[in-house]
């Protein structure tokens, strides 16, 4: 994790409960809000550079402020998931969605952007 | 500039993976379509005409589909640099006409602003329009074409709608075109997607009413589709079902075709006079082109599945839930159609490898695929184990015939892994692909695509690889059958043929593998297809009629086990196919992989024989 202060929390409507997550660590079924993206990873040396994950990432969607919920895993550890990201889904390893840091909506039903 | 050449236009079809890019280019150019390699890569240039209603001769590109000009893959490079007109062989495009899922504006209205920057005139094609519509999703045309500061188009392609209205735009905005030069565009910071990502939202937000329900049946039909136990199980009913469809239901015209070359061969035999020119027309070339046939049943069912798979949006999903599977070894996701379809025969398998985008994961898996066990390996294997595999059951229940059978198919698939993992990790060492996917909305596949789809591939078989097959089959025959048998031989012909001398000449590197000179002659004509070193067998030990019995006890009595045993362990290994080098070749663009794929399964086969023959006669095979 990186130190807090990297961490955007000017989000409205700061909830006690609400959590900062790696999406790669995030569980089946959570839901929240993309806070930052490239984050450090502390990956193996084969992934790609930090910057260039970063920017891969930001291309296909995953930016701050988007909602985002992990929707679906692989059978092996897990791995890869699915998310829905705004309105559209994406399927990544969680190596790579380490890089992302999502709020998570403490568990409440009305979560924002969810769909309910 | 000439008032023909002023009439000519070039345009660019781009757009995100899955926008329907390639429908609304088979709805434009019906078949007038001609596919090649860009120069010098392994990326395919697809290219038709059309004219519009102002007499406009328009030539279309559809380029690979993208996120973004920044490029990763070859793919992606050949679109920025096509887009940009840095592509020596291309001319720039003078119109680009940018397609976007109607339904998933969000990544399209991205790449459309950066689009911008490049400076040529752009049309947005909303495609899918009527899903958007039934989806409730309410999409504001003017203000969006206001916002953007371009026009915008509603199309269907699949239907053929809106068609119209994009030509009067391609019409109107052609004047205005001309200054296609270079192209101003530069890669963007981080900093600059996410402030581009801020104005597409901002747009969005301004033009485009999403109902408070989105795509609930994607949603309902993942939750079966992805499920970890339910997903798997529906996989591999899947591909079940395509390997039956390659394997079994392409075998009636298979046969269709071998039986009609074969009438044909002996009716042009009735025809011609005795000679050369009789073999060469017969045996040579209708023969040649007829191999060359053969494959085309496979190829059509192989991609009418594949290409109804992407349609509907399965493939993604598939190779989601393969990924971990075979990606321990350096493997895409998608890799395992290609594999499995190599079973039934490498020819599909490699060329269905163009399901993979990223060029690596494509080279590996086109180099494995060949030692997944196809069935013309099953005529070798049966004939080899039926005679020197005795038929015993070890432990009460386990055949020892079929375990044999396994063993060659579990070994192929073992060092095809192996091979991968070598490949991946040792020679192109370096960074991972990471594996980052949409996965598209589900859509009904749209049956003139698919069928479109299909016979491309085929054409592309047939022109492409074809020539390559029919050359090297001919060459072949030629090997195995000049110069003839002098008068009065009591030898077979090809004893006294380049094929007998080279099998002769080679005898002496293939003694330590247990191979005697009348295996390294068959092996010769063994290189048309690998069931041919049956009959070249045949032949060599003058054991006609092709009955598999006589000849089994003509090689139980004249082999070792030890030979046998090694002439299968070759079989697992050895590129005894001309076809699959020849599609090699045609797939990578060049003679480079298909030279290592030939060395490295020589030196592999060579080494495994060796192994068998000599353990084999060390034990008293």
């Amino acid at each position: 994790m990186p130190p807090a202060g990297l961490v955007r929390s000017d989000a409205p409507g700061d909830e006690p409960c609400a959590d900062i997550v790696q999406l790669g660590r995030g569980a089946r079924g959570i839901r929240g809000t993309v806070v930052q993206v490239g984050a450090e990873t502390g990956a193996l040396p084969d992934c790609v550079a930090a910057a260039e994950l970063e920017r891969l990432l930001l291309e296909i969607g995953f930016v701050e402020g988007a909602a985002i919920e992990i929707l679906h895993e692989g059978f092996i550890r897990g791995d890869p998931i699915a998310v829905r990201l705004d309105d559209m889904r994406v399927a990544l390893r969680r190596r790579e969605a380490d890089a992302i840091l999502v709020r998570v909506a403490g568990g409440s039903t009305h979560a924002a952007g969810s769909e309910s | 500039m000439s008032e023909a050449l002023a009439q000519q236009l070039c345009i660019a079809l781009i757009g995100n993976p899955n926008c329907g890019k390639t429908a609304l280019f088979n709805a434009l150019t019906g078949s007038r379509q001609k596919v090649a390699n860009y120069p010098g890569v392994t990326v395919e240039r697809k290219e038709g005409i059309f004219e519009t209603p102002g007499g406009r001769r328009i030539h279309v590109l559809d380029l690979p589909g993208t996120y973004s000009l920044r490029a990763r893959s070859p793919d992606e490079a050949i679109t920025r640099d096509t887009v940009l007109g840095q592509l020596a062989t291309e001319a720039a495009p003078d119109l680009v006409v940018c397609v976007a899922d109607a339904t998933n504006l969000r990544l399209t209205l991205r790449l459309v602003l950066e689009l911008k920057k490049v400076g040529r005139p752009i049309v947005l094609a909303l495609n899918m329009f009527d899903i958007a519509e039934r989806r409730g999703i309410g999409i504001d045309m003017d203000a969006l074409s206001r916002d953007l500061g371009i026009p915008v188009v509603s199309t269907v392609a699949v239907r053929r709608n809106g068609i119209a209205a994009l030509l009067r735009q391609i019409d109107r905005l052609a004047p205005e075109s001309g200054s296609n030069g270079p192209g101003g565009w530069r890669e963007p910071s981080a900093e600059q997607v996410r402030s581009a990502h801020g104005d597409a939202q901002r747009i969005l937000d301004a033009c485009v009413t999403v109902p408070g329900h989105p795509d609930i049946w994607t949603r309902r039909l993942d939750r079966v589709v992805l499920h970890p136990v339910a997903g798997i199980l529906i996989l591999l009913a899947v591909l079940f079902l395509i390997f039956q469809a390659v394997f079994v239901w392409a075998a009636p015209a298979m046969e269709l075709i071998a039986t009609a070359f074969d009438a044909l061969a002996v009716a042009a035999q009735a025809w011609l006079p005795q000679g050369m020119l009789r073999s060469l027309l017969t045996d040579g070339f209708v023969s040649g082109v007829g191999s060359v046939l053969v494959f085309l049943p496979q190829i059509m069912i192989l991609f009418f599945f594949i290409n109804l798979m992407e349609d509907f949006g399965y493939m993604a999903r598939a190779a989601f839930l393969m990924d971990r599977v075979i990606g321990g070894v350096g493997l895409h996701g998608r890799a395992f159609i290609p594999l499995l379809s190599s079973f039934a025969c490498a020819v599909p398998g490699i060329m269905a490898t163009r399901v993979i985008n990223n060029r690596r994961d494509r080279l590996a898996t086109i180099m494995v695929a060949p030692l997944m066990t196809c069935s013309a390996r099953i005529p070798v294997y049966t004939l080899l184990i039926a005679a020197f595999v005795p038929h015993r059951s070890i432990a009460g229940f386990v055949n020892l015939q079929g375990l044999v059978m396994f063993g060659l198919y579990a070994a192929g698939i073992v060092s095809a892994f192996a091979v991968t993992f070598v490949f991946r990790k040792r020679v192109w060492r370096g960074a991972s692909e990471p594996f980052i996917m949409e996965l598209p909305a589900y859509k009904l596949p749209d049956p003139r695509n698919v069928l479109m789809g299909v016979l491309l591939r085929a054409r592309i078989f047939l022109r492409r690889a074809g020539t390559v097959i029919l050359a090297m089959m001919i060459l072949i025959w030629f090997l195995s059958t000049v110069p003839g048998a002098p008068p009065g031989a009591t030898d077979p012909a090809i004893n006294y043929s380049f094929a007998g001398m080279i099998g002769h000449a080679v005898q002496p590197v293939l003694a330590p593998i247990g191979f005697n000179w009348q295996i390294a002659i068959a092996l010769i004509p063994g290189m048309a297809a690998r069931e041919v070193a049956v009959a070249a067998l045949g032949t060599v030990y003058a054991v006609g009629g092709g009955k598999a019995g006589a000849l089994g006890n003509t090689l139980a009595a004249h082999w070792s086990l030890a030979t046998a045993l090694a002439l299968l362990a070759w079989y697992v290994f050895a590129p005894q196919c001309a076809a699959t080098l020849g599609v090699v070749k045609r797939e990578t663009n060049s003679w480079r992989w298909p030279a290592i794929m030939f060395v490295y399964m020589m030196v592999l086969a060579y080494t495994a024989a060796f192994i068998v023959y000599n353990v084999t006669t060390a034990l008293g095979g």
